[in-house]
């Protein structure tokens, strides 16, 4: 693909904002209406306009709270689901995991003691945090979102500045609905052109990643732009600005349009009237001015974007699925070199296997990247027409959350899953991060529609490989890596 | 947080790129709901390796942990941090850290000391050489030396940090210093903001 990167150094000087009438970027502006307090040598004090928990990070900010007899300053802006955790089978039984039930418990009591809204396994709204904010309309253009979890970068899709943050910084929050956050720098990653048909939005991120490597937006907002960008549904676009954390930005952002208009009005806290008129009006305001300076700017050729796969251990070694397993010496830089040999070690893969010849054990169909009702109906187009899950394959689905899974069936994508051998589970992170009983086996190969392939993030000593939901239900039927044009 | 100055000790070298912190601390120990006793999962899935370097005896009882760049990317999981620190270290020297992990850090006074990668090169290798080397990471000077090795290098800390690492001052507490700036912020908040009443 052609590519051109340009790195404006000269802009980044400092924290103080850009002032005047000078044209803005899309985080400036975001950025700028949320400062509470800005001192010299300190960091901006952010106000937060939405803070969503779930169990996981969150009861050690809970305990700090009661230590130091503090209270949470805005329930009300503050929303929690359990989904790390959860069983994606049985959730009307108990949770056979005593540590994971205990910890599933801790979170509702927490809520329930601070007067957070707090939506509990099998309850109608529960699901993946970065599934519900924007499914219940609560992720609106130019807010600020956090959580304590990385993937927080998806509700940038709206054009908010959303990150992960740890769990002291979520103790802070909840006692101040403020953070402390240094100045990131800014990032345009231009898709130009039109992606080729069967090209998904998760192809285009991994491509980018790939691009620019895993700390390639450390330190930086990214935000994307380009036609590849606007012609993307939101559920596109939050699987993009979902993945920037793994290009190292802790947010992505996607100028709100009326994409974006469409998919919020209606939602159940998408403002009506009058303050659906103003908001529109304001929101319109918020894209980046003509002529702003990005301090970094990448452009890619979406015309020459292919199917990904990843090959590794990280989500920068990824290839297009037409290509072979690199050979580690083809790495000029010697870490990376050192790096891949022990990844394709890790994944048992030898240098120059073609990639539609590695076979696969698990199809995984989930996670806050690719669980949403568009992902589920492309991988089920897929196995339209009878097609079957090859022998002895293991695949699932995992709605991202009880609405998409009520959507789904409502359509009958379930029987389509069903028929063709996938099971049909639960909406929860699941096998995402195997903190659940959904986890691989040691040596185990996976084709995951997830964001990391890190070791063992899918049980200890499973291989994970990133893919969208197409090409993952495509692998599931052919029994090795394959795009939906491969199966016969 | 307990005031960190001066942190002087011996370290291990982690030589690897991209450490995430799945593999710092994986995720069947994020159950827990306590903030202590993570040093027994860190880097668990690595340690069953008897090869691995935090099983080697020579580097019992470093401080101070010096790994390639890209320390901590994925997750915002804090308790890799927890687990960090509860394994006995309190410094982590790289060319280059995930930017949520070092945030994390810097609340809890575990020391993200980010060098040239020259001498994050040297440094692994000075320290692979000889387990004993002690080095000192001084928080006021911003600086990182081996003495024995006359060797010398800076990391970068704002202002704002290195007074709160000093200090041992916790950030709610600043941060409350300007509540009324807060209450004046949320009175003039846009009115469609999105709000959630009541137990879910």
């Amino acid at each position: 693909m052609s590519t051109a990167s340009k790195t404006n150094t000269a802009s980044k000087t400092g924290t103080a904002p850009k002032t005047g009438t000078a044209p803005k970027t899309l985080s400036d502006k975001v950025w700028e209406r949320h400062l509470v307090h800005q001192a010299e040598g300190e960091p901006d004090l952010l106000f937060i306009d939405l803070h969503l928990v779930h169990e996981v990070t969150s009861p050690q900010a809970f305990d700090g709270l009661r230590l130091e007899g503090r209270t949470v300053r805005h329930p009300e802006l503050t929303v929690a689901t359990a989904d790390h955790n959860v069983p994606t089978t049985d959730i009307d039984k108990p949770v056979a995991d005593p540590v994971s039930a205990r910890q599933l418990e801790v979170l509702s009591a927490n809520c329930a003691e601070f007067g957070i809204t707090c939506y509990p396994m099998g309850h109608a709204n529960q699901g993946i945090v970065h599934i519900i904010g924007p499914e219940l309309g609560l992720s609106q253009p130019g807010m600020t979102i956090v959580c304590g979890d990385s993937h927080t970068s998806t509700h940038g899709a709206f054009g908010a500045l959303a990150f992960g943050i740890g769990t002291s910084e979520v103790e802070h929050v909840l006692a101040t609905q403020t953070l402390l956050q240094v100045r990131l720098s800014t990032m345009a990653v231009e898709v130009e052109g039109d992606a080729p048909p069967g090209v998904t939005a998760k192809d285009i991120v991994l491509a980018i990643i790939g691009r620019i490597g895993t700390s390639g937006g450390m330190g930086h907002v990214i935000e994307y732009r380009g036609e590849a960008v606007r012609a993307l549904s939101m559920e596109g676009r939050m699987t993009m600005c979902n993945m920037s954390i793994e290009a190292g930005a802790r947010a992505g952002m996607i100028a709100p349009d009326d994409t974006t208009f469409e998919y919020l009005q209606g939602r159940p806290h998408a403002p009506t009237g009058r303050l659906w008129e103003r908001a529109l009006e304001d929101w319109r305001s918020l894209a980046t001015d003509e002529g702003a300076d990005f301090d970094k700017t990448v452009t890619i050729d979406a015309t020459a974007i292919r199917p990904h796969v990843t090959w590794g251990t990280n989500p920068a070694q990824v290839v297009p699925i037409d290509a072979e397993v690199p050979d580690p010496s083809s790495f000029a830089d010697p870490a990376e070199r050192e790096a891949a040999a022990r990844a394709l070690q890790y994944m048992g893969l030898t240098a120059g296997t073609p990639l539609r010849e590695v076979t696969v054990d698990t199809v995984f169909i989930g996670s806050c990247t690719n669980s949403r009702i568009e992902d589920l109906r492309a991988a089920a187009a897929v196995l339209e027409g009878g097609r079957r899950v090859r022998a002895g394959m293991r695949a699932l689905v995992v709605p991202g959350s009880h609405p998409v899974k009520a959507q789904a069936e409502a359509e009958g994508l379930d029987k389509v899953f069903v028929a063709a051998g996938f099971e049909w589970r639960e909406p929860g992170c699941s096998m995402c991060l195997a903190m659940n009983p959904d986890k691989l086996a040691v040596g185990e190969r996976c084709a995951s529609t997830s964001n990391r392939n890190f070791e063992g993030r899918q049980g200890r000593g499973g291989r994970t490989h990133l893919v969208s939901p197409a090409v993952a239900a495509a692998t599931a039927v052919a029994g090795h890596f394959a795009t939906p044009g491969d199966l016969a | 947080m307990k005031p960190v100055t001066v942190v002087t000790g011996r370290a291990v070298p982690l030589d690897r790129s991209d450490v995430d912190t799945d593999q710092i601390i994986p995720s069947d120990w994020l159950k827990r709901v306590e903030r202590t006793g993570f040093g027994a999962g860190l880097f668990s899935e690595w340690r069953d390796d008897r090869d691995f370097v935090l099983n080697q005896p020579q580097y019992a009882g470093a401080t101070i942990l010096v790994a390639g760049p890209n320390f901590g990317t994925g997750s915002s999981r804090e308790h890799a941090v927890w687990a960090l620190l509860d394994y006995g270290f309190e410094a982590v020297v790289s060319p280059r850290f995930a930017d949520i992990f070092r945030n994390n850090c810097t609340k809890q006074g575990l020391l993200p000391v980010e060098v040239e990668p020259t001498l994050g090169r040297s440094l692994l290798d000075a320290v692979a050489a000889d387990p004993a080397l002690e080095l000192t990471i001084d928080v006021a000077r911003g600086t990182v030396e081996a003495p024995a090795l006359g060797m010398t290098g800076s990391f970068p800390l704002d202002e704002f940090t290195r007074d709160r690492l000093l200090h041992g001052w916790d950030d709610i507490g600043l941060t409350l210093r300007y509540r009324d700036d807060i209450t004046a912020y949320e009175g003039q908040r846009a009115p469609w903001l999105p709000t959630v009443e009541g137990a879910g």
